[in-house]
């Protein structure tokens, strides 16, 4: 019997010649990633005496940043003291900053064959580049000390696909699909394939496979393809060797996505588990806010699109548009592009390259009684800030429509 | 390893920032237990007590890295026994010595106030009112071990990892 792609990498980093479903495993992690919420309380009070490999560590400062408290501030002064002790080449500082998993990209430090740990839950999104990461708590202290951590090894579902998303359909559509169809998948993994592959671009992989958290999968992979290879040219951190999922690995279901036929959806507050409509269905809710940004969805594609729609338009009277770029680069790239030029002038506010609003942290938090679309990660209940609060989840193309009219709209309408 | 408690009974889904919401992010410890459920449960963290036991229905736990688990603990609950638990979740409870169980058919066999007595090692669950035992998942010794050291942390303590 073979294996998918998360077993093979778990085999690999585990020493052993296969993992099945129900195996517990202890592994060699390549490369750990820090962010500045881990030296709150974790690395803010415990000493830690000795690394494995300083080198397999990364540190990014991308929750809140600039520090927008003096706690903050205090978790960034222990991060650079932290990387300056242990001589952390990786170390992403204000400047050289954006959300931890577009830096991950950016930097090449997620690579096809490879096992990543990060402590931030949307660490999944690295499975777009074949590569099995996923969000860790405390073990972040563990693994940067011994350089290892275990997993159980689950069952995974594959979903094959098709076709071609049509204009105005985006990866985010894709992944709430799966939300509001399937629900979700705790102790599962999740593998992509199928012909439709190579009309994603390794951005939009990137979105879905982040997005993969909110149903609770264990690890989102992609296949490592020529589209991949041509974005890991000249950036990958070290050499590497991809997996693939043999013909005769065992699935727990393998499901198919037509592209083609996906619209435009919505997930309703506060979950996105078998709670997601057709956006078309609802044109008579109002919102106080529109934000594009996140991990998984402050991409320089996500800029482009909210540009291009709203270029001769302008900000609906009573509604706040606040645009986030996922990274410093990213934030740079739209400068160039033109797309924050565009974006300002029609009303929005493009803030700093930061997780800021989608967790509620700084940039655009809600207030009681006020709803939000957000093309971000999360709708849960207080997420964004008041428990009183209603978030609306949904692609940056449908964002933008929303900050355009006032309320939630099919982009296809504009 | 063994517990025994009074049981609290949550839903499907429930999330980790309902748990530990963001405006406890930047507090001390005895303050962010205080914003425990505040969302959708006011007031229940007055009402829990040492010992007690959480059972839940499917993904519990879902969201979020942020030590949720960690707060839980700290208000006295000695184990979370749920249909399913989020992968993260799990992970964060045993590092916090916060014992994880799933145990699929556990949250219709339980009513809110129901004594439940949890074996990790037979990964059993019994409800001492009714007398039903459900057979859930065992622990592997490996995590057996983290719980019993107290967790991740006074583990790596002991092995001279940290100070």
């Amino acid at each position: 019997m073979g294996m998918t792609m998360t077993e093979h990498i778990l085999a690999r980093a585990s020493g052993q010649a296969r993992v099945q479903p129900g195996d517990l495993v202890v592994c060699r992690v390549d490369r750990a990633v820090l962010l500045d919420l881990n030296f709150g309380a974790l690395f803010g009070e415990k000493r830690i005496r000795r690394l494995a490999d300083p080198r397999r560590v990364a540190i990014v400062l991308d929750h809140s940043v600039p520090a927008p408290t003096v706690a903050d501030a205090e978790n960034h002064r222990r991060a650079r003291a932290f990387a300056a002790e242990f001589g952390i080449r990786h170390f992403y500082d204000v400047g050289a900053h954006g959300i931890c998993h577009q830096v991950i990209a950016e930097q090449g430090l997620a690579l096809p064959g490879q096992l990543l740990a990060c402590g931030d839950s949307h660490t999944c999104g690295a499975g777009a580049f074949n590569c099995a990461a996923r969000g860790m708590g405390a073990e972040m202290l563990a693994i940067v000390c011994t350089g290892q951590t275990w997993f159980r090894v689950g069952p995974t579902v594959q979903y094959v696909l098709h076709g071609q998303l049509r204009e105005r359909v985006a990866a985010k559509d894709v992944f709430l699909h799966i939300a509001g169809t399937y629900g979700e998948h705790a102790n599962t993994n999740v593998e992509f394939t199928g012909p439709g592959l190579a009309t994603l671009s390794v951005m939009q992989r990137h979105t879905i496979a982040t997005m993969c958290a909110e149903i609770s999968a264990d690890f989102a992979l992609f296949p490592a393809d020529e589209m991949l290879e041509a974005y890991l040219a000249g950036r990958a951190s070290e050499p590497y060797e991809p997996v693939h999922s043999d013909p005769d690995a065992r699935f727990a279901e393998v499901r198919h996505i037509d592209l083609s036929a996906l619209e435009p959806l919505v997930a309703l507050p506060h979950t996105v588990v078998h709670n997601v409509r057709r956006l078309a269905e609802l044109r008579d809710v109002t919102i106080h806010q529109a934000f594009i940004g996140s991990c998984a969805n402050g991409k320089l594609e996500d800029l482009a699109a909210a540009a291009r729609l709203i270029a001769g338009r302008r900000v609906a009277p009573g509604v706040r548009f606040i645009v986030t770029p996922g990274s410093q680069e990213i934030y740079k790239q739209a400068l160039r592009a033109g797309y924050i030029e565009t974006l300002v002038e029609a009303g929005a506010v493009v803030t700093n390259s930061t997780c800021g609003a989608c967790p509620g942290l700084h940039m655009g938090v809600l207030g009681p009684g006020e709803r939000c679309i957000t093309s971000s990660t999360r709708n849960f209940q207080g997420r964004m800030g008041s428990p009183e609060a209603e978030i609306f989840l949904a692609s940056s193309e449908s964002v933008t429509a929303a900050a355009i009219t006032g309320r939630l709209t099919d982009p296809r309408d504009l | 390893m063994r517990y025994r408690g009074r049981v609290w009974t949550f839903g499907d889904n429930i999330n980790t920032d309902l748990m530990m919401p963001q405006v406890a992010f930047r507090l001390p410890l005895e303050e962010q237990v205080k914003y425990v459920f505040r969302a959708n449960r006011p007031g229940w963290v007055e009402q829990v007590r040492e010992g007690d036991i959480l059972v839940a229905g499917r993904n519990f736990g879902t969201g979020s890295s942020r030590p949720a688990a960690r707060l839980l603990r700290h208000l006295g609950i000695t184990c979370v026994v749920a249909e399913s638990l989020n992968g993260l979740f799990f992970r964060n409870c045993v590092n916090f010595a916060l014992a994880p169980v799933q145990c699929p058919g556990v949250r219709s066999a339980f009513t809110e106030g129901d004594t439940a007595e949890v074996d990790l090692v037979a990964g059993t669950v019994t409800n001492l009112r009714t007398g039903a035992c459900l057979q859930g998942e065992p622990l592997p010794e490996l995590l057996r071990q983290i719980i019993a050291a107290g967790g991740l942390i006074p583990l790596l303590q002991q092995q001279g990892y940290l100070e």
